[in-house]
């Protein structure tokens, strides 16, 4: 269902078609190739050996009895391969200059610091040589005590790396006041406050595709070409080069299919570099596989923050003042933008709601002896959306308002957008109460809660409860001024180049890197709308840095808002170049003609026309162009957005939760997400029921589950929950559509809306329904155990 | 040891260790590399395919096991002129797939789920894909593409 108060200035084209997706039949037929799919002769197999312990001493590796193994061709010890490292592996977001970042090699060489920190590595013949020589390595142990408790962690009572001398890696805060002392007198003078304790609980991103990876070096001159399941093949580039020491020109990157990301491949990995490094030490391909095992504690966590949200409020409940205290789980090392993912939530503690300038937060990041933790689909979003928004249901619970009522007096009202927030961002478009009045529609808020007051009696054996959760993505990573400012280490552009070639099929060279997302189907169809070409003769390539040599690939829900709005400029571009060589033909002034339907027409000599397909050809004869142009119809734009990407929505959950079981049924859930003007409905769709499933999987079942010794007791798919379609409800999708004023395309991102609207939305729910029982909240995941603790927990306390 | 197992109409007889299993034997010795391995504990479903008849998981079965038996992977799912089979039809049109890792795996299994109940409610199509794992698309399209299928009148 899809309600539009803004017309498409670009409608009834392409764009906002449900075309379906040409991505799909390779897929659907096994055609497509995968990096572990790839044949070749040759290759050597890598097998990593990893710590057993969470912490401890190397005393010693001896790789001697491996060699023995049938297949084997080299076994190495960390030690051994440390000549080999230029540079440590990378962090490129130190996000205080006093940040404390320890080294960290692709393989340990005096100490594991988490359970599968590598620590020794195999080559063979085939992968199962290789995974049997692991185990004739032999390597000896001090333990150490593991910390996997964050406030634990924050005591140094236990110090990770000792030569750091403390477990906190950085404290950053942002505090934003008024006037000096605002925060306090909010507090002080507040007519309704409330403080609340959450634990966004590690998460394992679980890509269906465990990563892979191929070194195939050059028969000579030293180049060689990565292939990984990678989300970012351009920033893998730039890091493996600097990593090893080689030149960047000498490494090309290639994601080929990509089996979903989710920020897990958002990375530079350990068995990347050592790929690449060992087959140009050898000279042969070198591939590695993950095992699901592997993917479990060798690929980055998601989440793991302890919260602290205080709230201050007028006597109608409307927000004065908000302080936020966070401790952020690091893991073990940071990795590639480990650091920064706290703050990206910073800037969104006051969620929807329209705040003064009375905004305290502070974070202190430690170290634990735990897989390194970084992007996981939203990355801080969804852990300052769902604090915001379950403190805002305590709010109502304090004001004695309905939670739905609470947040339309909150709501950033419509007519104040551009809205200039707290924080100094600017917030693009929105329409809240419009989001979350369609919601309330769609779910039947009002019935629903005529039936709880029915159903939740004394005594109730089910009892319902109903959620909200209103949002914004903050996406569309990003202006590089305001990177600059977080001390990001890179920009946050992207690059498109759009070619007509003489027989005027078009290519389209994307920067942005899909895993999953569409974008073959979407920059097609954007291409075409501009050009006036039909999307079967437009071809996007993508993911070789050999093709693409520009770009910063895909994760933050950029790729449209940046990648897709620079594919756009690019055809402005083409087009004027075209223009030129149309009035060169027709003798005619460019400010005379028109371009419609893919051909430059004289305003008023409809016969006086010459349509793109002729000049692309006339570009590449380049017979007669005007003086002094190039010969060719090729434009490149690389494109740094003015501002982030605001999509905003509304989730609603209702829920039965069995108090004697503690179990929970899902009855309804509804989904408004306005992403702006939507380029293919379909995918928009399809990025919202998965990320919302993703958003209910964090709050029903998954968990990242670290006994005291520091061993990851989730560490397979039948220990870790991911939901199945049987666990899950159907999706009810809505959408208002509110354009972006930001960028040509009216466009938002939306591949992490529905993980930041889905938590605190079924949270939501399942505390409200119980919150008869006296129960305030309920831990993620709220398995039936945590469930039936909360209320047993709850009767106990005193009255 | 010596097998000899039909793979999409093709016999074919080979050489495998004992260990060896049907997801390695397809993907390594025939080089059908459409059947995906997505874990190590019989969870995801990625590898399922056909073996005389059934959705198997191939993971958990050992290739000598399948010796004198008929397989069906996704590569001979389409047509010999790549009209799509209706599932896989099914599933483009009605978006059931993002990254398609799962999807071979899901394709089969929904395939045998219509076999064995050629007319399921959602509730059945929930719980007969249950041991498939996808974690891209919500499994909201692909419920939804198999009903498409089921109800379509040629399928």
């Amino acid at each position: 269902m899809t309600t539009t108060d803004a017309t498409t200035a670009t409608a009834p084209g392409v764009i906002g078609q449900r075309l379906l997706r040409r991505e799909d039949p390779a897929l659907l037929t096994g055609e497509a190739k995968f990096t572990n799919d790839m044949h070749v002769p040759g290759a050597l197999h890598l097998a990593v050996l990893r710590s057993p312990y969470a912490h401890a001493r190397i005393t010693k590796v001896d790789v001697s009895a491996a060699l023995q193994v049938p297949g084997v061709r080299a076994a190495y010890s960390g030690a051994d391969l440390a000549d080999l490292w230029a540079a440590p592996m990378p962090c490129a977001w130190p996000v205080t200059d006093d940040m404390k970042n320890p080294p960290h090699h692709p393989l340990a060489t005096d100490k594991v610091c988490y359970v599968g920190d590598g620590v020794a590595c195999v080559l063979a013949d085939s992968d199962t040589a290789a995974h049997d020589a692991l185990e004739a390595i032999d390597v000896e142990y001090e333990a150490l005590e593991a910390v996997t408790d964050l406030e634990d962690a924050l005591s140094d009572r236990v110090l990770v790396h000792e030569d750091l001398g403390t477990n906190t890696s950085y404290t950053w805060a942002l505090k934003v006041e008024e006037s000096e002392g605002a925060v306090d007198r909010a507090f002080a003078e507040a007519a309704h406050t409330v403080s609340e304790r959450y634990v966004q609980q590690r998460l394992i991103p679980m890509a269906m595709e465990p990563r892979a990876v191929l070194s195939m070096p050059q028969p000579f001159g030293g180049d060689v070409t990565l292939y990984s399941a990678t989300q970012v093949p351009h920033i893998l580039k730039v890091m493996t080069a600097i990593t090893l020491g080689i030149g960047e020109h000498q490494v090309r990157v290639v994601a080929p299919s990509v089996g979903g990301g989710f920020g897990s491949k958002l990375n530079v990995y350990a068995e990347e570099l050592l790929c690449v490094a060992l087959s140009r030490k050898h000279g042969v391909p070198v591939r590695w596989n993950e095992t699901r095992s592997e993917n479990t504690m060798a690929t980055i966590h998601g989440r793991g923050q302890i919260q602290h949200i205080e709230l201050a409020a007028d006597d109608n409940g409307k927000l004065t003042g908000i302080r936020v205290r966070l401790i952020g789980d690091m893991g073990a090392y940071l990795q590639l933008v480990t650091p920064g993912i706290p703050l990206l939530g910073a800037f969104l503690y006051a969620g929807v709601y329209d705040l003064p300038k009375a905004y305290d937060f502070e974070c202190t990041s430690v170290f634990t002896t735990m897989t390194p933790t970084d992007a996981y689909r939203g990355a801080g979003r969804p852990e300052a959306t769902y604090a915001i928004e379950r403190a805002m249901d305590a709010l109502a619970g304090e004001v004695g308002v309905d939670p739905l009522e609470l947040r339309r007096r909150n709501f950033i009202p419509t007519e104040s957008y551009p809205y200039e927030a707290f924080s100094g961002l600017t917030y693009d478009s929105a329409n809240h109460d419009g989001a979350a009045t369609m919601a309330a529609e769609m779910l039947g808020y009002d019935e629903l809660r005529a039936r709880q007051a029915e159903q939740n009696v004394d005594g109730a054996s089910k009892r319902i409860g109903i959620g909200v959760s209103s949002y914004f993505e903050m996406c569309g990573l990003a202006p590089s001024r305001v990177l600059a400012s977080l001390n990001y280490g890179a920009g946050g552009w992207e690059a498109a180049t759009v070619r007509v070639l003489p027989t005027s099929k078009v290519q389209v060279v994307t920067g942005s890197t899909p895993h999953g997302q569409g974008h073959e189907t979407s920059w097609s169809m954007i291409a075409a709308e501009k050009l006036g070409i039909a999307p079967e003769d437009i071809d996007v390539l993508h993911s070789d840095t050999a093709v693409s040599p520009l770009g910063l690939d895909t994760y933050g829900s950029r790729s449209l808002p940046v990648g897709g709005v620079a594919v756009a400029m690019a055809c402005d571009k083409v087009i004027d170049k075209a223009k030129q060589i149309a009035a060169h033909q027709l003798e005619a002034s460019p400010d005379d003609l028109e371009f419609a339907g893919g051909a430059f027409t004289v305003k008023g000599s409809p016969d006086r026309t010459m349509p793109l397909a002729a000049i692309a050809f006339e570009a590449f004869t380049a017979h007669d162009l005007p003086d002094g142009l190039e010969p060719n119809l090729e434009a490149q734009v690389t494109y740094d957005p003015p501002n982030f990407s605001w999509p905003f929505g509304t989730h609603m959950c209702a829920v039965e939760v069995d108090v004697d079981t503690g179990e929970i049924e899902i009855l309804k859930y509804v989904a408004i997400d306005d992403c702006g003007v939507q380029v293919n409905p379909l995918i928009v769709d399809g990025q919202v029921h998965g990320g919302v499933v993703q958003g209910i999987a964090q709050a029903l079942y998954e968990e990242a589950v670290y006994d005291t010794d520091g061993n990851l007791t989730t560490s397979t798919l039948a220990e870790y929950l991911v939901p199945a379609a049987s666990d899950v409800p159907p999706i009810t999708t809505g959408h208002t559509v509110t354009p972006s004023p930001t960028n040509q395309l009216g466009v938002k991102g939306v591949g992490e809306a529905g993980t930041i609207g889905a938590a605190p939305a079924v949270i939501n729910a399942v505390v409200d329904a119980l919150s008869g029982l006296g129960v305030r909240d309920v831990p993620m995941p709220a398995s039936p155990l945590n469930v039936w603790n909360a209320i047993n927990h709850a009767q106990e306390a005193p009255k | 040891m010596e097998i000899s197992v039909t793979v999409n109409g093709a016999t074919h007889t080979s050489d495998v260790e004992p260990r060896t299993l049907l997801v390695h034997y397809v993907r390594e010795h025939l080089g059908l590399t459409g059947t995906n391995v997505g874990c190590d504990t019989s969870s995801c479903g990625a590898c399922s395919l056909h073996l005389d008849g059934e959705a198997v998981k191939s993971c958990t079965v050992l290739a000598v096991q399948a010796d004198g038996t008929e397989i069906t992977t996704i590569e001979g799912m389409a047509a010999a002129d790549g009209t799509l089979h209706p599932m896989q039809q099914a599933f483009m049109e009605n978006h059931g797939l993002q990254c398609g890792y799962c999807t071979p795996g899901m394709v089969m299994a929904a395939t045998s789920l219509l076999q064995e109940n050629p007319s399921p409610t959602e509730e059945d199509i929930r719980l007969g894909l249950e041991g498939n794992l996808c974690r891209c698309t919500g499994y909201h399209n692909i419920v939804q593409a198999v009903m498409a299928c089921a109800a379509a009148p040629t399928a």
